[in-house]
């Protein structure tokens, strides 16, 4: 049976072998087809289009379509004139990496030793799957709940001031636990964490058990083994997993909103306000400068680690 | 059998109208009506507005009055604007704030109805027509007042007609006079300024709104309560007035003066019940939602004055020439004929037209709400629940003391693209 499906090159004729080259090659393509498609139809062309809308003018009501940098303009008034004081775009974006890199930094940590605690200490496969479940539990509802839940917890009056005082830690109330960037950081963790923790998790689960046995016969601490095994092996889950958390904080403005008491600009939120006053070229030029410095980050990581390499 | 008759029916009627004058059409005729006929047994008009006055109650009274279903498009101002001017086809009546008019109207997405096949448009209270009270007394215009954007040229004019024409851009349905609203047990003493919004005594515990235009306003009322400046119009400032009021605020915000901003209602209702703030800008229903959850909060009147504001219906411009025209006038003359009018007076709004929703009120209801005596008996909710005891009155007092003591009206100002910007950096600093 195996002989009648084998097509290696000396058994059939140079012209039929190009030709199943050439069906070949069109089958891949007709398979990759249906996703390049969406990809071109719902990802590249909306892409161009924002790019292009930036490079618009516009007024109260319409866009118009002559080509004008007023978008960017607009976007980076006052940054050479106030100099030494920072713009709004530039304080806009330096809180925004702020933000994004206290939350990358703690889903990390976080995130790495769920995903170490799930690999290697628990040892059945089912229980395994249960607390990976358990995971996602907080997922059922939906982020705003997630977000707003921890309001009456550190209010002014919330839960936790309520037990400080009783306690007697404090004899009023601490107002930084809300509105303020603790509590944007503190929720971001909260929603964000499990995006480090499955990939990471991904792949420490197919980290030979053997080579952690090899290192611990040849003599190597529990630390030796996870800086120079564990680790370097998780690193494409560690990738992926950042870029999930910093693509999102990036652009997120719903939490940094109702967390931070709409007092924290992020860049997110300009590119809303500017949607809301109907000013769309100036968001669009707002979301392509966004859209550039992720890119940058993402690629500086990539360069780092070769995901697909790794993979 | 009922389909049936209907379907000859209408074919006589179509050939009656010589729709299908060529005897070989005659059956093409009847089935290109067909659907129409459907269409016809459910008039349905798509609704879109801010919540203020979308209401299930509403809307069914409507339909069991005149037979039009009303499906809501909820949305906030903002993003009704947006929808107006991006997609004019995904909705039929449009109910929005006579401010929102200056960015749509250029756009001609809206298509203003006539006053002549408006049966009340006489009775609309003067505050809308004239700018003044039903006893003569001028009212604050600072803004997008009302009376400066009511008329137009022409059907399809895309410019404001300074004297009364036929064509009205927005029948006017609800308006209501804003103030700040403040927790009385956490402040324990009379406010009486807009200056107070600022004052340091209140440092983390205040708020404003975070809707650029209507935030500055309010700002622009405590600058001018302190005395720093008096602005020509508040809702039409200069690049140097915007400057110096967002300077104002960022000395605030920088100083800690505010615990937090509001976006929508919700929101400012959670701020004021718990207690994270005492005083900040609010609406009127919602001050009345806290006080039902047993929390005082009090929609404080302010020696300056009130700021403004009011909406009303227009249709979308791809409704004129079908029938749902006729159903929109249908249901606004409906709308204004006092059953919904006495609703909207109940919620602490007020009516366009006094005189129809006066007669779908009590005595003592309509002595509560617009003429500021105490109540005879308990106050309900239109849902039933208690919302005030007897011998209450109204915050402010009658509608004469309050809308007679507006100042300035929600506005979208010439300078409104550098007021975002400059709200921006406020935000960020």
């Amino acid at each position: 049976m195996a002989v009648t499906i084998d097509n290696s090159p000396d058994t059939v004729a140079p012209a039929e072998s190009t030709f199943r080259k050439l069906t070949q090659r069109s089958i891949a393509w007709l398979q990759a087809g249906p996703m390049m498609l969406v990809f071109a139809l719902f990802f590249l062309l909306p892409l161009v289009l924002v790019v292009v809308v930036s490079a618009w003018d516009y007024n109260e009501y319409e866009m118009i379509p002559a080509f004008s940098f007023r978008g960017y303009t607009d976007t980076f008034e006052g940054c050479v004139a106030n100099l030494p004081e920072l713009c709004t775009i530039l304080k806009t974006y330096l809180k925004t990496l702020k933000l994004c890199l206290l939350t990358w930094g703690l889903t990390l940590m976080i995130g790495f030793w769920v995903a170490y605690f799930l690999a290697f200490h628990v040892r059945s496969k089912t229980w395994q799957i249960v607390l990976s479940l358990l995971c996602t539990i907080p997922f059922w509802t939906s982020n705003v709940i997630r977000m707003i839940a921890w309001i009456p917890l550190l209010g002014r009056n919330g839960l936790v001031n309520q037990g400080l005082q009783g306690v007697g830690i404090v004899n009023k109330p601490i107002e930084w636990l809300l509105f303020s960037e603790f509590s944007v950081v503190l929720a971001l963790v909260h929603l964000f964490t499990f995006f480090m923790v499955v990939p990471i998790f991904n792949s420490m689960i197919r980290i030979d058990k053997r080579l952690i046995e090899a290192a611990y016969d040849a003599g190597a601490s529990g630390w030796q083994t996870l800086v120079n095994i564990v680790i370097p092996l998780s690193k494409p889950g560690i990738v992926i997993g950042s870029i999930f958390v910093i693509t999102i904080v990036m652009g997120d403005f719903v939490t940094v909103g109702v967390m931070g008491g709409q007092q924290i600009a992020s860049a997110g939120k300009i590119i809303e306000s500017r949607l809301s006053a109907l000013q769309f070229p100036a968001a669009a030029a707002n979301a392509v400068i966004l859209l550039g410095i992720t890119i940058i980050i993402i690629s500086a990581l990539t360069r780092i680690v070769d995901v697909r390499k790794e993979l | 059998m009922t389909d049936r008759s209907k379907t000859t029916s209408i074919s006589r009627r179509s050939l009656l109208k010589g729709a299908a004058g060529v005897a070989g059409l005659a059956g093409s005729g009847t089935l290109l009506s067909a659907p129409y006929v459907h269409a016809a047994d459910a008039k349905v008009l798509r609704y879109l507005g801010t919540a203020v006055n979308e209401g299930d109650e509403i809307s069914k009274k409507c339909l069991a009055d005149t037979g039009i279903k009303i499906e809501y498009i909820t949305a906030t101002t903002d993003d009704v604007t947006k929808r107006v001017i991006t997609q004019p086809n995904s909705f039929d009546v449009l109910d929005t704030e006579y401010f929102s008019l200056k960015k749509l109207v250029p756009s001609g997405n809206i298509f203003p109805l006539d006053a002549r096949k408006i049966k009340e448009f006489d009775n609309i209270t003067p505050v809308f027509t004239k700018g003044e009270l039903p006893n003569g007394k001028k009212i604050g215009g600072q803004g997008t007042a009302p009376w400066k954007v009511l008329y137009l040229d022409g059907a399809n004019s895309k410019t404001f007609s300074a004297t009364p024409t036929e064509w009205v851009t927005l029948i006017p349905t609800v308006y209501n006079a804003d103030t700040l609203g403040i927790r009385p047990d956490l402040i324990k003493r009379p406010i009486n300024s807009w200056a107070e919004l600022l004052n340091p005594e209140f440092k983390g515990k205040a708020s404003i709104l975070n809707i650029p235009s209507i935030g500055i306003m309010d700002a622009a009322l405590v600058v001018e309560a302190t005395g720093q400046y008096k602005y020509a119009d508040k809702g039409n400032m200069t690049k140097a007035e915007i400057d110096l009021t967002m300077k104002v605020l960022t000395e605030a915000k920088k100083a800690g003066q505010f615990r937090a901003f509001w976006k929508d209602f919700n929101e400012s209702v959670n701020l004021m019940a718990s207690g994270e703030t005492v005083i900040q800008s609010m609406w009127s229903p919602a001050v009345t939602k806290v006080r039902s959850m047993g929390i005082p909060c009090v929609f404080q009147p302010l020696k300056e004055g009130y700021r403004s504001w009011a909406s009303g219906f227009c249709v979308s411009k791809a409704v004129g020439g079908s029938p749902k025209l006729d159903w929109a006038y249908e249901f606004v003359n409906w709308y204004l004929s006092g059953w919904a009018g006495a609703y909207l007076n109940r919620q602490g709004y007020y009516s366009a037209v006094l005189s129809t929703a006066k007669a779908n009120m009590t005595e003592d209801e309509w002595g509560y709400w617009m003429e500021g005596k105490p109540a005879k008996n308990d106050i309900k909710a239109p849902d039933g629940t208690l919302m005030e005891k007897a011998g209450a009155v109204r915050d402010g007092g009658s509608y004469e003391d309050r809308m007679g003591n507006v100042v300035c009206w929600n506005a979208v100002m010439d300078e409104n693209d550098y007021m975002v910007r400059k709200w921006n950096e406020f935000i960020a600093a």
